[in-house]
């Protein structure tokens, strides 16, 4: 067991690279996996009947299956239709189209928060269905999702490991290669531990900044928020 | 004699929810600058007549002409018509991520794409007018139901409306707020804003309306000069209603 040993893999380029891999992957997963969610979400408030049935289809298809599972699957069942995609574009879209089922729930939950009296004021008002989805609607739900989309954000990130089955180099394939190439297990994986335990902290930190960022109140806060210094002598002059 | 063509005329105009027929062959004719006060028992129709005003309930049958042009036959132009009608609700409605000032000012950014400095001129003159000008950067949940009430008929009259409909505007209100929303409806009502009002309250019927509409059963029963019908001279199921609800 060496400490050194473990501070050495998180400093070099291959762990670096593996980490960043990981990131991108669960970058790229979401956004494509928030696109696909909204898309559902808003086909199953569709008028017409085939969109609904199309999108409980998607949703009964990818819950319904292990993630690890639609991995293994795009990678090597879709080449046989003559479809050849790289590892890590067969992993972002097992990992995107997975996610958009889960991000289709949650979204559409929020979308069910606003309530029918909201959307029937902005139709009085002149505007029209879509018009009021946009700037009704979602602006509301936004900050309503936002705390299940965090935790759906950091799932990601440790899902992103699933891939390493398809070889994809993302950090636990490059943890576990390094190890087993000497054996030092507990040092390999003490790097890659200590690279999500960043990683997953950076996100839960952009999450709570997200949160207050889109709590109108405090930007109004802010934006009356006087400089300390006017502030202070502004007390000095009260007394 | 030359009669001046009415604002709006509902004419036949049926409506059935279901097994339940909520309006039943309704007529009503509404002038310009004229305060109509829709009164009845609780589920006679009134909300309903109104909603199908602005064509948010579509009737079965039946015709709307709003400045002499039949508005019921095209409901994809009903964005476009309801912008000339303005609507304020019994919970406010509010958009809740919205502060005052910006309630008003959406919809004449967004359907009227009006700059943003513009809207923002309209909505402080509106909150001048409905009297809570410092407002304007409250959130709904930071204000009372009276206040809540005012930024949305403020909101509503942002779009310039050639009639305002109340649907029972301050029924979910303290009874201390109500006067302030009622002063200001009145005053409107006053300077010819052409109003058709869903209330209880017959102090406001009596003070604002020209015309008072009873309705019972989804069907109107009588429709009465303010005058006349406080007066005494009315059918008497109506009195009958007005007797309950003055005690």
């Amino acid at each position: 067991m060496s400490l050194q040993l473990v501070l050495d893999y998180v400093l070099s380029p291959i762990f670096f690279h593996g980490a960043m891999m990981t990131l991108l992957i669960t970058v790229t997963s979401l956004f494509f996996g928030i696109l696909a969610g909204l898309v559902v979400a808003l086909l199953q408030e569709a008028r017409l009947t085939l969109l609904r049935v199309l999108a409980l289809f998607y949703l009964w298809l990818f819950r319904g299956t292990p993630v690890l599972f639609q991995i293994i699957f795009i990678y090597n069942v879709l080449p046989g239709f003559g479809i050849r995609l790289s590892a890590f574009m067969s992993a972002v879209i097992a990992l995107s189209l997975n996610e958009g089922a889960y991000m289709a729930e949650i979204l559409r939950s929020g979308i069910k928060s606003v309530t029918r009296g909201q959307r029937t004021a902005g139709l009085a008002l002149g505007m029209t269905r879509a018009g009021v989805m946009r700037h009704v609607v979602l602006p509301q739900a936004l900050r309503i999702i936002l705390p299940p989309v965090g935790n759906q954000m950091i799932g990601m990130l440790k899902t992103s490991a699933l891939v390493s089955v398809v070889a994809v180099e993302e950090l636990l394939l490059i943890a576990n290669q390094t190890a087993s190439a000497n054996f030092r297990y507990f040092e390999a994986l003490s790097a890659a531990g200590i690279y999500y335990l960043v990683l997953t902290t950076i996100f839960m930190a952009a999450q709570a900044w997200l949160e207050q960022a889109l709590d109108p109140k405090r930007a109004r806060a802010r934006r009356k928020a006087k400089p300390l210094v006017e502030r202070l002598t502004a007390a000095a002059d009260i007394r | 004699m030359t009669a001046q063509r009415p604002l709006l005329e509902l004419i036949g105009i049926e409506k059935s929810f279901g097994q339940l027929q909520a309006l039943k062959t309704c007529s009503l004719e509404v002038q310009e600058k004229e305060t109509v006060v829709l009164i009845g028992p609780s589920g006679s129709g009134k909300s309903t007549l109104l909603r199908c005003v602005n064509l948010l309930e579509p009737p079965d049958r039946g015709n709307i002409l709003f400045k002499g042009k039949d508005i019921g036959r095209d409901l994809r132009a009903a964005p476009l018509i309801r912008q000339e009608i303005g609507m304020v609700f019994q919970n406010f409605e509010l958009f809740q991520h919205l502060s005052a000032a910006e309630n008003i000012m959406l919809a004449p950014m967004k359907v009227l794409g009006l700059s943003r400095l513009d809207a923002h001129d309209i909505a402080l003159g509106l909150l001048r007018k409905v009297r809570i000008p410092d407002k304007a950067d409250s959130y709904p949940d930071e204000l009372s139901g009276g206040q809540q009430q005012r930024v949305a008929i403020a909101r509503a009259l942002a779009m310039k409306p050639a009639v305002m409909l109340y649907d029972e505007p301050t029924s979910a209100l303290d009874p201390e707020m109500i006067r302030e929303v009622l002063d200001v409806m009145a005053e409107l009502s006053a300077e010819g804003m052409t109003s058709i009002v869903v209330t209880h309250e017959m102090g406001f019927a009596k003070r604002a309306a020209d015309r008072i509409v009873f309705m019972e059963a989804g069907q109107i029963v009588e429709i009465a000069n303010s005058a006349d019908f406080f007066g005494g001279t009315v059918n008497a199921r109506a009195r009958q209603f007005l007797d309950q609800i003055l005690h």
